[in-house]
């Protein structure tokens, strides 16, 4: 009895699709079956074996992107029901129906819910997160960092660019040049890194350019956002502080 | 440092808590010298006011110069932010868009404000003694007198949570235990300052405000 009526249930979708980045966004309703513990993305599968919308009418079968299926890649960031998130750990059962499904647009859309998050990996070589470690000769083992530390900064390494933070931030858009939350962070966990340190300065003034902190408004939505947890305002009041005693120290030439 | 926002958002952020705030501090103390003090009370602050060394120079680099900067970036500054309010209604985020939205009302109303009373006593057309009175020609009429409830309401609001965010941009308040207790004693300011210039509103519509040369000669000027 159980499984006759748990075979008839459906789950219905609302999807924003593009056809590709110039065309106009249309929306298309799914019913597909419903399955326990299904999730976004595999509804989304559903979806691309049968592409038949509500009204019986075939169409093109939808695009997403998702690699990990684990929340720990990032690829999977759509806007469900009105917030960004991660699709693969958006559970059907925990989510209200009809379930909206847009493409996160603060990034170039490629295609229905495919975006390209180029700009946060661009954001992240501009601000060098990275550890130099590299030169002609054997540097030999750098300082070690104490392991309380270590635990702190791992917090802040989980960031997977998924770009939901950018996509809350009202200040991220096609007027301004803020580079968003996430690679601020970054700067403060590579600034925190004994060897990272040496380095400091270059990723301070990259936050202090155009396009730098300078363009957060302090609306702090990015915090309450990310699927990492990551204490995203902390990073930036943080950084806030970094760049102000570095602008003095420059005047003063210290 | 190559030619970047960085410097002119930090002065921004500076110059609306000092000196525009602090002015404005001193603008409900003294409005509300009027309440207190009613007419007398006034016309002592504005004496004192207008009897310190160098007026001019005082208000031009402490009061025009800082307001058409932070009024000017300021707009800028709204035009480059969305409001999405809709979609993330947390009490920060409320903040942030209705820190840019009384922004630019308290821009509207500042240039209105100074229109009408700074700049008619440039023109003569009132005089330091009969400023009281002209205020209280002002917010005789009813729909005047809810636009000056509504523009000291947002200007108040843009101040307090200009101080929050002002620690925030400066690296004062870095965590979040920090940045609570810095919002609640904002709000604290918020409704001291709002009552200052409230109940000053009030006093100005009063009898007492009424009629200039009557009074000014009671007080012996
Ligand atoms: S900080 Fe959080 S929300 Fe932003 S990109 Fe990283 S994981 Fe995603
Ligand atoms: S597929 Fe990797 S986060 Fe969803």
């Amino acid at each position: 009895m159980a499984d006759t009526a748990t075979a008839q249930r459906t789950v219905k979708f609302i999807i924003t699709r593009r056809d590709n980045p110039e065309a106009a966004s249309y929306t298309e309703e799914f019913e597909v079956p419903y399955r326990p513990n299904m999730n976004v993305i595999s509804a989304l599968m559903e979806i691309q074996r049968n592409p038949v919308k509500s009204d019986g009418s075939s169409t093109a079968p939808v695009c997403w992107e998702s690699n990990c299926l684990e929340e720990v890649c990032g690829a999977c960031s759509m806007v469900i029901n009105g917030k960004p998130r991660q699709a693969c750990s958006a559970l059907i059962d925990r989510l209200e129906q009809p379930i909206r499904l847009e493409p996160m647009s603060t990034f170039p859309v490629v295609r229905d819910l495919v975006i390209n998050r180029e700009r946060m990996f661009q954001s992240l070589k501009k601000v060098k997160a990275w550890i130099p470690i590299d030169g002609t000769y054997d540097l030999g083992p750098g300082p070690r960092m104490a392991e309380s530390k270590r635990q702190w900064a791992y917090e802040l390494s989980k960031c997977m660019t998924c770009g939901v933070c950018l996509e809350a931030c009202p200040n991220v858009n096609d007027r301004s040049t803020f580079i968003g939350p996430a690679p601020i962070s970054q700067v403060r966990l590579f600034n925190a890194h004994p060897t990272g340190e040496m380095n400091a300065y270059e990723r301070l003034e990259a936050l202090m350019e155009d396009g730098g902190i300078e363009g957060c408004g302090n609306s702090q939505n990015c915090v309450r956002s990310c699927p990492k947890g990551i204490p995203l305002t902390t990073s930036i009041a943080a950084m806030n502080k970094d760049t102000t005693k570095h602008l003095f120290k420059k005047w003063l030439s210290l | 440092m190559k030619g970047n926002s960085y410097l002119p958002r930090k002065l921004h952020s500076l110059l609306g808590v000092i000196p525009l705030g602090l002015f404005l501090i001193e603008h409900a103390l003294t409005n509300y010298s009027a309440f207190e003090g009613g007419q007398e009370g006034f016309m002592a602050s504005i004496d004192f006011l207008h009897g310190m060394p160098l007026v001019f120079f005082l208000e031009l680099f402490v009061i025009w110069l800082p307001i058409l900067f932070h009024g000017v970036y300021g707009l800028y500054m709204a035009f480059q932010s969305d409001l999405n309010v809709g979609r993330f209604s947390y009490s920060r985020n409320w903040a942030f868009a209705l820190q840019r939205i009384t922004g630019v009302i308290t821009f509207i109303f500042v240039a209105w404000h100074v229109y009408d009373t700074r700049i008619q006593l440039a023109l003569g057309n009132t005089t330091y003694e009969e400023l009281g009175n002209h205020m209280h020609d002002i917010v005789s009429n009813p729909a005047v007198f809810t636009i000056y409830i509504i523009a000291v309401l947002a200007a108040t609001f843009h101040f307090a949570n200009g101080i929050w965010a002002f620690l925030v941009s400066w690296g004062i308040t870095i965590g979040p235990r920090a940045q609570k207790v810095s919002a609640n004693i904002c709000m604290g300011i918020f409704v001291i300052v709002a009552v200052l210039f409230l109940l000053s509103l009030v006093a100005f519509r009063g009898d007492e405000f009424e009629g200039a040369a009557a009074l000014v000669a009671a007080t012996g000027r």
